[in-house]
């Protein structure tokens, strides 16, 4: 008789829903961030279907204002798992050249949970997979791993399914879609300790390094695409090299940089444990509209 | 704060700072334990997470000043921090001060991870605590020690001892407030004694607590020199796990899916629910009784050579056997029963109470059928554990039923396997999961009872017949017109020459279903009665046609259910209530409407007219004879 440590028994139960879904649903999809829970999660996948290829797409519901470090990891982690990628722009979007500095809020809302809702739509996908974990936001947890959407895509944290043991209902009716979340139980450092343990490539930008950064409203920013900045920012901002790294991985002109001497693995999981202040922070998207911002962004379609 | 808390064991470890590696190394191994709290607000349940989640340094900066901010704002400790506001989610919740739903919260020591299911109290919410306790190794039972065992407590405790949680913790909390008196804390262990050998809880861990203060949390309290327990996180560390007692136990994987990449590999993939196998031993696919051996142990990490309870892997077999995702893979010398007819207790967790005798979608590990429940044997009031009669469940009620499923499954009794025993009931229309259920033991009729194989095929009857057998199922109020319509169609079939049957509702009342009356439950009882005859009918290669008023949508998918794909053609005669109610052929509706007639459908009785009828009638644009020529012309050819 073997104990199992608490991080083979997270990756059997993340394996456990992977297969459900792909056992009960008809078109599933693998929302894949390229940041390290998603790489994380695309791991599990692996794991899961071993022979086989994962049984489904990747899609990247992208912003066009990502890291350019992420974009190239991306093209090689879709590669290398033998899945097909897909990449969606919001068009509307685009064509109003939405932007993290003149739209605030409505970046997010334009690029992430409306792309997101299109992208859905456009391939008739029922079940995406993401990589979401309780530990991140109070609201994340209460919300069940197999989270239902209607078919305008709203969450109602009322009305949600109790779920059981191991037991997911994945039965929906047509137009309701399903939010997996294989990650509910895993914490920040699981997540850590796992990428070690497995040796999965995650974003360089996650380890510390000399990086061309700019201060904007308080928070220290990497200036990953000056030019760009400078159009939309009318100045050009101005420039300090600085060894930084990120907790997380979002639109580079919304993701603070922490500086940081970690350059191993192991130094930024030290980095991480002796931290005192919550991975999200980093993140602008959850303070507006109060304590209650993520919840209100989930009630309207927001992963 | 008290001196346990300067310095408690699992505050953050110094070695992380030193030798990072040292400590990975020695938090890689880590086991998980995932535990229940049960209380109500005022029993400090959200305090005590609170204060493990601050004591294990899960809090960081950022939060703890959001955290002593809202404390002065609307926190009920005055300027002191307000634990429970760490954990009281969701807006709606922080506003009224209840925690309304299961919110799973994180923490570890050095020796363990745990994750808590944080569940409301209030007997309204028995579901959430359900759904917490169903997966919790452990339950954290707290007690105001101001109060004392309270009907409550004895609530949480059997919802805890019910979803077969073993170990049990008596948290007698808020000792600060009676300045840690023994006398008084021993007086509530002995209550709660009696009452647990009252309900067979075989063992429970009584321990005198402060969340607030944080005493006997981490390290034994100095006010309560006389507690010759552990403090709680020692327990947690500790406690034997539902992981390792399943290990113990015989060898069952239920199937999800069959891994198949290429013609040269066929893999089942599973959560090994209980025992270890390897490579060489021999195993036996259920249902079907099948034997083989385990060839491989397959992961993306190369062959494993055992597997083992807990473990997602993909075993594959020695020999070409028939096995899908439903089926269960088992040691071949003990394997688990199968069954078609169970005892089981059920939590009703939906808005709509259970029908007697409705179909349901019932889900067992991987396998999903098809299952009726009975009138329930007696229904459980929480509180006191008394046996009340009952005809159905409602919401958050708790009763035993004999639930009888449409093909056999393979099951285990709840209390050796949860994951062969325990289920959920899912709505076929809603789609909602409507109960959770645990299985007690198969009833023996349905093992003594088998399938005759005949000769004569159904296809050899409808050959002979010359025609493709159905049933035309019409559908509608009383006196749209069914009766009328489906005669008529029966009478052109005939000049057809086909063999055809009509069941109508009035007769069938007066012979075969005499004993129904018009509740919902006899309703769907008139209808799964009639729906077998057809099945029987059609088998014989008759073209069956059923005049019921069949005002439900899930009785009339049942019997879709029942035959084969194609079969059951519903005929909707869409009638509108004003035109049947004026027909009114055998003055029904008056007396309905004078209220000497109850449960009339249309009236006091609600109609679900089908969404997506194979076939429908306007009984005011058409005749008779053209509803029936419109019939007729939809299901040609007849063979």
């Amino acid at each position: 008789m073997r104990q199992l440590t608490h991080l083979e028994r997270l990756e059997a139960e993340s394996i456990h829903i992977m297969r459900e879904v792909v056992a009960e649903t008809s078109k599933p999809v693998m929302l894949y961030s390229v940041g390290k829970d998603s790489a994380v999660m695309l791991h599990l996948a692996k794991k899961a279907f071993y022979p086989s290829p994962p049984p489904f797409p990747l899609l990247h519901v992208d912003t066009t204002w990502k890291f350019k470090d992420m974009y190239a990891l991306r093209e090689k982690a879709a590669q290398d798992a033998g899945m097909e990628l897909l990449i969606y722009h919001n068009p509307e979007a685009e064509e109003r050249g939405i932007n993290p500095f003149d739209h605030g809020p409505l970046h997010t809302d334009m690029w992430k949970t409306e792309g997101l809702k299109q992208a859905l739509d456009k391939y008739g996908f029922d079940a995406a997979f993401g990589g979401a974990r309780r530990d991140e936001e109070k609201s994340r947890a209460k919300e069940r791993i197999f989270s239902f959407r209607t078919a305008s895509h709203g969450w109602d944290p009322k009305n949600q399914r109790p779920e059981l043991w191991n037991i997911y209902n994945a039965r929906k009716t047509k137009g309701e879609s399903i939010r997996v979340f294989p990650l509910s139980n895993w914490t920040e450092l699981d997540i850590w300790q796992y990428i070690m343990k497995e040796n999965i490539e995650i974003v360089p930008l996650y380890f510390a390094a000399e990086r061309p950064t700019f201060e904007y409203e308080g928070g220290l920013f990497m200036a990953d695409d000056i030019d760009r900045l400078e159009k939309v920012m009318g100045t050009k901002p101005e420039i300090t090299m600085k060894s930084v790294r990120f907790r997380t991985l979002g639109c580079f002109p919304l993701t603070g940089a922490v500086e940081s001497t970690a350059t191993t693995l192991s130094e930024v999981v030290q980095e991480t444990l002796l931290t005192t202040t919550s991975e999200r922070q980093g993140r602008v998207i959850d303070k507006d509209e109060g304590g209650a911002g993520m919840e209100k962004k989930k009630q309207e379609g927001y992963f | 704060m008290t001196q346990q808390n300067s310095d408690p064991a699992y505050k953050v470890d110094a070695l992380i700072a030193e030798d990072i590696d040292a400590y990975l190394e020695q938090h890689q191994n880590k086991q998980l334990l995932r535990f229940i709290t049960c209380g109500s607000v005022d029993d400090g349940k959200s305090t005590l997470i609170g204060r493990l989640l601050y004591d294990s340094k899960m809090i960081f900066e950022d939060q703890l000043a959001s955290l002593e901010n809202d404390s002065k704002k609307v926190g009920t400790q005055g300027q002191e921090i307000d634990f429970a506001l760490l954990v009281d989610g969701l807006a709606a919740e922080r506003e009224q001060g209840i925690t309304i739903d299961v919110a799973y919260r994180f923490f570890g020591t050095e020796k363990r991870k745990f994750i808590v299911a944080d569940c409301p109290g209030h007997e309204q919410y028995t579901r959430n605590m359900v759904t917490g306790a169903s997966t919790a190794d452990l339950a954290v039972i707290l007690i105001d020690a101001r109060k004392g065992v309270l009907v409550q407590t004895r609530r949480h405790s059997y919802l805890c001892h019910l979803l077969g949680i073993r170990n049990i913790v008596l948290a007698v909390n808020k000792m600060d407030l009676i300045g840690y008196d023994q006398a008084k804390y021993d007086a509530i262990v002995a209550d709660y004694q009696a009452f647990a050998d009252e309900i067979g809880i075989e063992h429970f861990v009584p321990m005198p607590i402060s969340g607030f203060k944080g005493d006997n949390i981490t390290g034994k309290s100095a006010n309560t020199p006389w507690f010759d327990g552990i403090p709680l996180v020692e327990h947690l560390e500790t406690v034997e796990l539902n992981n390792t007692l399943n290990q113990a136990k015989p060898f069952r994987m239920p199937v999800q899916w069959v891994n198949r990449p290429n013609l040269d590999f066929r893999g089942f993939s599973g959560l090994v629910s209980t025992g270890s196998i390897k490579p060489g031993d021999p195993v036996r696919v259920l249902p079907s009784g099948k034997t083989s051996t385990v060839k491989s142990i397959v992961t993306f990490d190369g062959e494993q050579d055992e597997a083992l309870a807990g473990q997602s892997v993909t075993i594959c077999l020695a020999d070409e056997v028939d096995c899908s995702r439903g089926d269960v893979l088992a040691t071949a010398d003990a394997p688990p029963e199968s069954s078609d007819q169970f005892e089981a207790t059920l939590v009703w967790m939906n808005d709509e109470a259970m029908k007697p005798g409705r179909g349901y979608w019932m889900k067992l590990g991987s396998q999903m059928v098809t299952a009726t429940v009975q009138h329930p044997k007696y229904e459980i009031n929480i509180n006191t554990m008394d046996h009340l009669a009952a005809k159905t469940l409602e919401l958050n009620s708790i009763g035993v039923a004999e639930v009888a499923t449409d093909k056999p499954i393979v099951f285990e009794p709840y209390g050796d396997n949860r994951a062969l025993g325990g289920f959920i009931l899912i709505d076929k229309i809603t789609n909602a999961t409507v109960a959770a259920g645990m299985l007690h033991f198969s009833l023996r009729r349905a093992q003594n009872v088998h399938w005759q194989p005949t000769d004569i095929s159904r296809e050899s009857h409808a050959a002979m017949k010359n025609q493709t057998p159905r049933v035309l199922w019409f559908t509608g109020l009383s006196g749209s017109g069914k009766s009328t319509i489906a005669n008529e169609v029966e009478k052109q079939l005939n000049l057809m020459n086909r063999h055809t049957f009509l069941l109508d509702g009035d007769n069938v009342r007066h012979g075969l279903n005499k004993d129904l009356g018009f509740t919902e439950a006899d309703r769907i009882e008139n209808i799964r009665r009639v729906g077998e005859v057809a099945k029987l009918m059609v088998d014989a290669g008759l073209i069956v046609l059923t005049a019921f008023i069949s005002p439900f949508r899930a009785e009339r998918r049942m019997v879709r259910d029942m035959l084969p794909e194609g079969e059951f053609i519903e005929i909707f005669v869409d009638t509108p209530l004003e035109v049947a109610e004026q027909r009114d052929v055998k003055g029904l509706y008056k007396k309905a409407r004078s209220g000497e007639l109850k449960n009339f459908t249309g009236i006091d009785s609600p109609y679900e007219a089908p969404e997506n009828a194979e076939i429908r009638v306007n009984t005011v644009e058409m005749s008779v004879e053209e509803a029936a020529e419109h019939i007729i012309r939809q299901i040609l050819p007849l063979k």
